[in-house]
């Protein structure tokens, strides 16, 4: 059903897509080069490989264009080129193999074949990029300039960049704007999904003298670069987004909060305001209609609770990011008590697609409750990580099998952590459901701002929940008791149930405190801050029960429990190991195996180092 | 107050006085102000947020309680090398805390320590967003991705040769 379902929703996406697609790429029988400089690349030698490029071009007298956009967002594979206008991607690259691609592709004529990388995909496939598995079955809708676009200002006008604005300001009024974003259906991009046209709608009859508008980019939970990938790669169609935001809402001054860890994000941010102020678009009576607007760019300092948007106002105020309760939402009193919009980074840059391709062709992507595309980070255990977009409503199965090519090393899949802290892991069971706002809510987890990491067999989910609280109780503002308190308390559970220390009633315990913190919690972050160890708790109950009754942790991590394990296809049943176990702890008979017992296993290794069929693996030697 | 501003001698005084006038009457300025010292002396001395305090009549509680509350910032000396092992996610995933076990070995500093000499310093950095490398070694603004203990000789090397070179 589902299936049928996405089949009749994708064709809008690729209507749009070949719409704005046909504006990229002017002249496709023209030769042109293309340098991923996004942060990973950047760091992994690609100035090197830039300047050996340029070099050989220079030494047989070519003359095309390298063009260094942003980030193509396939970053486990860089330094990456493209050669157009065949399209054939070259990855992990270094300076003397893009010497050669130079002689033998660009001057000869001949694709290096041996260069091509990216098993598993046949050969063929290889070729072109967009025959490519990993972007052929993505919907590239937001990133789309990532790719093509360079992050200045005069490549991003060539590609309709700023039209949807300078349409905007000439020909709509604010409450036009407003219903062509409700109409569209888009939700926040952050992790709450509020309706953003509501939101704007709420900001646009908030009396106020002065109003703000602020681009929040503080995207703390770790293991999500989305918003680093857009404001390194297309910062002008952030900026966009913004200027109609602040049309649209009453709002003259627009703020844009980065963090600190993301220093390119901040440097390109930064080039794309003073390019705008260039080209009129920011400042004083904007292209001639009248409206003034300006943004100002701030950094973080390196704190999880200011992505929470009372927070982030403090801390734009000069203050300690504590969060405020709510009502009064920031669009009532926000900074400075003034009215005030906060959108996420993705959100904004959704805006110039809706006004450009119409908020009806818009809302014909994605699922009833959750309109248009999603950008993923996808990162872990699986083989192609970097950003994937997809419509709402794709399932796991494609976003890890399809897209990005599967788990590595033939181990199996075991969970998939979405919506980072404040998110939860789903299970084998949950591969074929459609993601979207709804439906990872009703299982305990939420699309958060698009955090995907992939575990397999080898990631403990004790250990897992366990990080999360780490983080979590580390990052806590400290504000409110639930959440000071009680991410403390489940912390100090999970570290004792990873060190064999675990208590018959502690599962309860987990849970009563994990509930407690879920219904009195200050903020969103607080609120959802035990949603890693609830929904482990729900999906990987057996994983707990393992750690605190068999002293055994299923996946080798803790180190305080990892115990030697008999394999019983290699196992011939001698039961040598019983004889000669010292503490007793090996049973079992010809008939139905031998089987060690975690519990009584001192790891003394005796039974490993003797055993004739090597039958016996694991079980680091305790350390007390 | 001139007592305490006094302290801001010489040099100091004139690298941080043009960062508080640019600042000056702006509101909500004390975090961009701290981000600007601590990117001028490394950290911030207690010297400095006096001064601060000083400047934009702040009380120094207020500063403290900024300076505290924020991880980017802090109070005592880093190395002039900062090797930060990213905590994220993947990167936990991927075995980053054996990586940041491994290097303190190996540098013989605990995180958060700085080397005798000054040179190195060893910390933990909240997810740097380069999740598809990781784990990820971060050095100043430079990433360090699919990043082995093994391989920090080798690092430490080339950071000695390009200090060398930007003495010459």
């Amino acid at each position: 059903m589902f299936s049928k379902r996405r089949s009749e929703e994708m064709a809008p996406v690729d209507t749009l897509w070949e719409e704005l697609k046909h504006a990229h790429i002017a002249s496709p029988a023209e030769r042109w080069i293309l340098l991923c400089g996004g942060l990973p690349c950047s760091s992994t030698s690609c100035c090197e490989v830039k300047k050996a490029t340029q070099d050989e071009l220079d030494k047989h007298r070519l003359s095309l264009e390298i063009k260094e956009i942003g980030c193509i967002g396939d970053c486990s594979e860089g330094p990456t080129i493209i050669v157009y206008p065949e399209g054939v991607i070259y990855r992990k690259l270094k300076p003397d193999l893009a010497r050669e691609i130079i002689r033998e592709h660009v001057k000869a004529g001949n694709i290096v074949e041996r260069l091509l990388r990216g098993d598993p995909e046949p050969r063929e496939e290889l070729r072109r990029r967009e025959k490519m598995p990993f972007y052929r079955r993505q919907s590239r809708l937001v990133l789309r300039n990532c790719e093509v676009v360079k992050p200045d200002i005069e490549d991003y006008m060539k590609h309709r960049g700023y039209s949807a604005l300078a349409y905007v300001l000439s020909q709509m009024t604010p409450e036009q704007v407003i219903k062509q974003v409700k109409l569209s259906g888009l939700r926040g991009r952050g992790g709450g999904g509020f309706p953003t046209g509501l939101k704007w709608e709420h900001m646009l009859g908030s009396p106020g003298e002065e109003k703000y508008v602020i681009c929040n980019g503080d995207e703390g939970d770790p293991g999500a670069f989305m918003d680093r990938n857009l404001l390194e790669g297309d910062p002008h169609s952030v900026l966009e987004g913004m200027i109609i935001a602040g049309y649209a809402t009453g709002a003259g001054q627009g703020f844009i909060y980065v963090r600190a860890e993301y220093p390119l994000a901040v440097r390109r941010s930064m080039q794309a305001i003073e390019q705008a102020r260039e080209n009129n678009l920011l400042g004083e009576d904007i292209l001639q209609t009248g409206f003034s607007f300006d943004v100002e760019l701030r950094t973080g300092a390196g704190a999880f609770v200011c992505g929470e948007e009372t927070a982030l106002i403090s801390s734009l105020q000069g203050s300690r990011g504590d969060p405020e309760p709510r009502p009064p939402f920031p669009v009532q009193s926000g900074l400075w008590n003034l009215p005030t919009l906060i959108n996420n980074v993705e959100t904004l840059a959704n805006i110039p697609i809706i006004l450009l391709c119409g908020a009806d062709s818009f809302a014909k992507i994605g699922t009833a409750g959750s309109r248009g595309t999603k950008v993923f980070a996808l990162a872990g255990k699986v083989r192609h990580t970097g950003l994937v977009e997809v419509p709402f409503g794709t399932t796991l199965r494609e976003i890890i099998y399809k897209i990005g090519g599967g788990i590595p090393g033939d181990k199996t899949f075991k969970a998939a952590q979405t919506g980072g802290p404040s998110g939860g892991c789903l299970g084998e069971q949950h591969l074929d459901l459609p993601l979207d706002y709804d439906s990872l809510l009703d299982i305990g987890s939420m699309i958060g701002s698009g955090g995907l990491i992939i575990m397999d067999e080898d990631t403990c989910m004790v250990d897992i929940a366990r990080y999360y609280l780490d983080f979590t109780q580390d990052e806590s503002c400290g504000k409110c008791t639930p959440c000071r308190v009680g991410t403390k308390r489940l912390l100090e559970i999970l570290t004792r149930i990873t060190h064999g220390e675990g208590q018959e009633d502690d599962l309860e315990r987990l849970e009563y405190w994990g509930r407690l913190i879920k219904n009195t919690a200050l903020c969103g972050l607080g609120r959802s801050a035990a949603n890693p160890v609830l929904s482990t708790l729900r999906y990987f109950k057996s994983e707990y029960v393992a750690h605190i009754r068999d002293h055994y942790c299923p996946a080798g991590v803790c180190e305080r429990l990892n115990r030697p394990r008999i394999n019983q296809e290699i196992c011939r049943a001698c039961g040598l190991c019983a004889r000669i176990c010292e503490a007793a702890a090996i049973s079992g008979s010809k008939e139905t195996g031998y089987r060690i017992d975690p519990a009584l296993c001192t790891a003394c290794q005796r039974c490993l180092e003797e055993c004739p069929f090597e039958a016996i693996t694991g079980g680091e030697k305790v350390h007390a | 107050m001139t007592t305490e501003t006094s302290i801001l001698e010489g040099e100091l005084q004139a690298r941080l006085q043009p960062i508080v006038e640019r600042y000056r009457g702006k509101r909500g300025a004390v975090i961009p102000v701290l981000q600007e010292i601590q990117g001028v002396l490394g950290y911030l001395p207690r010297k400095a947020l006096i001064f601060v305090a000083t400047e934009l009549s702040i009380p120094l509680a207020e500063i403290y309680s900024v300076v505290s509350f924020y991880s980017q910032f802090s109070t005592v000396p880093v190395g002039r090398h900062r090797l930060e092992v990213c905590t994220g996610t993947a990167c936990y995933v991927k075995g980053s805390h054996q990586l940041l076990e491994e290097l303190g070995e190996k540098l013989n500093l605990e995180p958060g320590q700085v080397s005798p000499d000054g040179r190195l310093s060893l910390a933990t950095t909240r997810c740097v967003g380069a999740c598809s490398m990781a784990p990820v070694l971060k050095i100043g603004e430079e990433l360090y991705g699919e990043f082995t203990a093994d391989k920090i000789e080798q690092l430490l090397g080339s950071l000695a040769r390009r200090e060398e070179a930007d003495r010459e």
